[in-house]
């Protein structure tokens, strides 16, 4: 009788006269016009979807979700100066932010003082400038770091950067114990797609090894890691390469940490996610989904871990920067209404919202406000939050849920087939199939089969920029760097030296380097000289180009 | 008469990795029946204007999204004066605010393209303004 049916279905479907368009997904998913039960046809609910807060967790990882506390709403930030950044993040306190989030400048994310002549001309431009504990204690003056949680986008140089947090909460007195927060410390994104690395791959994963050895003793509240798709799809990946390459990083890094003989229980409950959430809704969704339910699968089976808090996969999620226009820069507000829609629909634990100026310039502190609203108006007037999973059962989204996996499942084949993560980065495969989706969705725009609205459809050509933008003075570089000689000319540079020679012996030893790290940090030791003294044993890393 | 290819350099200065722009840029300029020499991330000026020289190459694209744009095209300028290159044309692209575009100009830079513009109008650009050689 439903067979049936379909079939007339399909015919009145096929007669009835379709627009000129395609029909794909953002990632040239093909997509059937409609789902139906028969598209879920050996699909057991039971063990596909399970509960929240139950194995395999596709519906959430909490049991009450929502309900019991909404995500966290966190808005990353940082420009200029420590004290500037200081004042944006008072300022979003203020307007009800729930925790912080800090964006540091490209020299920091490279391990690079503010005087080193390749920072020339960057010195807090896209985030803020730290190099030593003393820009550290303006960063968090004020702000009680035992009651907010705080995530750090810092890779390549995330121990020793950690550490300069640590010291600071040690000079306010505040117990390690009672840190909350994240480190980005994804050191693979890194070489796939941010590109943002100082050594080869060996020495910065036993750093994150070596860090997640000592948080699970001394800081374990801390996330020791933020596994994140967000670049690989900034990058220009599709929705399937993200959930893949991002899942694929995990159980590389849970391979080093076992292989370095710490256990499974000690840090797989610390590992947490950051995806990002791009414009295709339905699609968005369903791959948070699937990333829940395939890393459950691989920590219970092929891990063996046994504690359930060890099989979670909790994420942070980001609107899509790279889904911002230039033009028109007030509609982007709608496209992260929509992006950020789907991130809590994904069951995401914490959650960043763009702001509709940031194709332009580092968000004004009214267009950070409206982004903040956003999620406020997600969050306490639509609804979203009332039921856990709501769109858990559609047709269509379970079944992308399951295709997205199967398309993951894929790709790890391959990368085993490869020789793994660091061989694949090795041989560019990544990168190569990354540039292949960017370069195809660019083609789609230029032929409009794809339409970005006021890029390449409903343009107002000639139109003026309408909202003010913020900009970083040249006079922040001048003032930063005379701040750190002062804060050099201080310090005991004695210690330091004495500080930097223990490093060096403990990086040529293999042993921890976190307490060592802790020290430099105390001492006042800057970013760069801790760079250079761990670079003094592990050498540089410099990628052959691919594209 | 036939002509060489058009070569194009395309790096990015500075500290900015976001290469996806610089990239996908170069793909459709190879697609264009050009020939691209992508020299990556993490480039002195210096780095770029001796590869220039060295692969004798038509144009030099620069691509920057880290707010370091004037610092670096206002270097590259020079040196490819000083290298015998001023003949070429130098262009490029990222995030780049409307009011640097004037100042660019007078340097000597060409048009720098920004977020959402065409494949196409770069391909035809860069096809109009670079040095042509015979094959």
């Amino acid at each position: 009788m439903a067979k049936k049916n379909n079939e007339a279905w399909k015919e009145k479907y096929k007669g009835s006269g379709l627009r000129d368009a395609d029909f794909s997904s953002i990632s040239g998913r093909p997509l059937q016009p409609l789902y139906t039960w028969e598209d879920l046809a050996g699909s057991d609910p039971e063990t596909g979807l399970g509960w929240p807060g139950d194995y395999p967790y596709t519906r959430g990882v909490h049991p009450s979700m929502y309900r019991g506390k909404l995500w966290t709403m966190r808005q990353f930030a940082g420009m200029g100066t420590p004290d500037q950044t200081n004042e944006r993040y008072r300022f979003l306190l203020d307007k009800g932010q729930t925790g912080l989030s800090v964006a540091f400048d490209n020299p920091t994310l490279y391990g690079l003082d503010s005087d080193h002549p390749l920072a020339v001309g960057e010195v807090g431009k896209t985030g803020v400038a730290v190099d030593t504990l003393a820009d550290m204690e303006r960063l968090f003056a004020g702000i009680p770091l035992d009651r907010v949680s705080t995530s750090m986008t810092i890779n390549a140089p995330a121990a020793w950067i950690f550490a300069m947090f640590l010291a600071n909460a040690e000079k306010h007195g505040v117990g390690f114990d009672k840190l909350r927060g994240t480190l980005q410390n994804d050191i693979l994104k890194e070489y796939i797609a941010q590109k943002e690395w100082i050594f080869p791959p060996e020495p910065h994963l036993r750093l994150i090894t070596d860090l997640m050895a000592f948080c699970a003793e001394k800081v374990p509240q801390w996330n020791t890691i933020s596994i994140s798709g967000y670049h690989i799809r900034e990058a220009g990946s599709t929705a399937a390469q993200e959930l893949a390459f991002t899942l694929a990083d995990g159980f590389c890094y849970v391979e080093h940490a076992l292989a370095a003989g710490l256990d499974i229980e000690d840090f797989a409950p610390r590992l947490s996610f950051f995806f990002n959430s791009h414009l295709d809704f339905f699609e968005e969704i369903a791959k948070m989904r699937a990333a829940r339910r395939i890393w459950a699968r691989a920590m219970r089976d092929k891990y063996q871990a046994k504690n359930p808090r060890s099989w979670l996969c909790r994420f942070h999620v980001q609107t899509a920067g790279c889904s911002l226009t230039a033009q028109q820069p007030e509609i982007n507000i709608v496209r992260t209404a929509l992006e950020a829609l789907a991130g809590v629909l994904g069951g995401c634990q914490s959650l960043h919202t763009n702001s509709m100026d940031e194709a332009l310039a580092l968000p004004s502190e009214k267009a950070v406000e409206i982004a903040l609203r956003t999620q406020q108006i997600i969050a306490f007037e639509s609804g979203a939050a009332n039921v856990i999973d709501p769109l858990g059962g559609s047709y269509y989204l379970e079944k992308l849920t399951n295709d997205l996996e199967e398309e993951a499942e894929r790709y790890f084949r391959k990368i085993d087939e490869l020789g793994g993560v660091v061989k694949a980065i090795e041989l560019g495969f990544f990168q190569r199939e990354i540039t292949r989706a960017a370069y195809e969705y660019q083609l789609a725009l230029s032929r409009r089969k794809k339409f970005h609205v006021g890029v390449n459809e409903f343009t107002n050509p000639g139109q003026e920029l309408e909202i003010p933008l913020l900009e970083i003075d040249e006079s922040v570089e001048r003032d930063h760097i005379a701040w750190l000689r002062r804060t050099k000319a201080g310090r005991d540079n004695g210690a330091v030296r004495d500080g930097l020679s223990a490093l060096k012996t403990a990086a040529a030893s293999g042993r921890n380097l976190m307490p060592p790290l802790l020290e430099c940090a105390r001492r006042y030791a800057t970013l760069g000289e801790i760079s250079d003294a761990l670079t003094a044993v592990f050498g540089k890393y410099r990628e052959q180009p691919f594209y | 008469m036939a002509e060489r290819k058009i070569k194009v350099i395309i790096a990015k200065p500075g500290l900015d990795g976001h290469d996806r722009g610089a990239k996908v840029v170069a793909r459709a300029l190879v697609e264009a029946g050009m020939e691209v020499v992508y020299l990556g991330l993490q480039q002195t000026p210096d780095a770029i204007v001796r590869a220039a020289v060295e692969e004798d190459a038509d144009v030099i694209g620069l691509s920057i999204l880290s707010g370091a744009h004037m610092a670096n095209f206002r270097k590259v300028r020079e040196l490819m004066e000083s290298s015998g290159l001023g003949d070429r044309l130098l262009t490029g692209g990222g995030i780049i605010p409307t009011k640097d575009q004037d100042e660019l100009k007078e340097m000597g830079v060409g048009k720098v393209f920004g977020p959402g513009d065409d494949l196409q109008e770069i391909v035809e650009y860069i096809r109009a303004n670079a040095r042509r050689v015979p094959g």
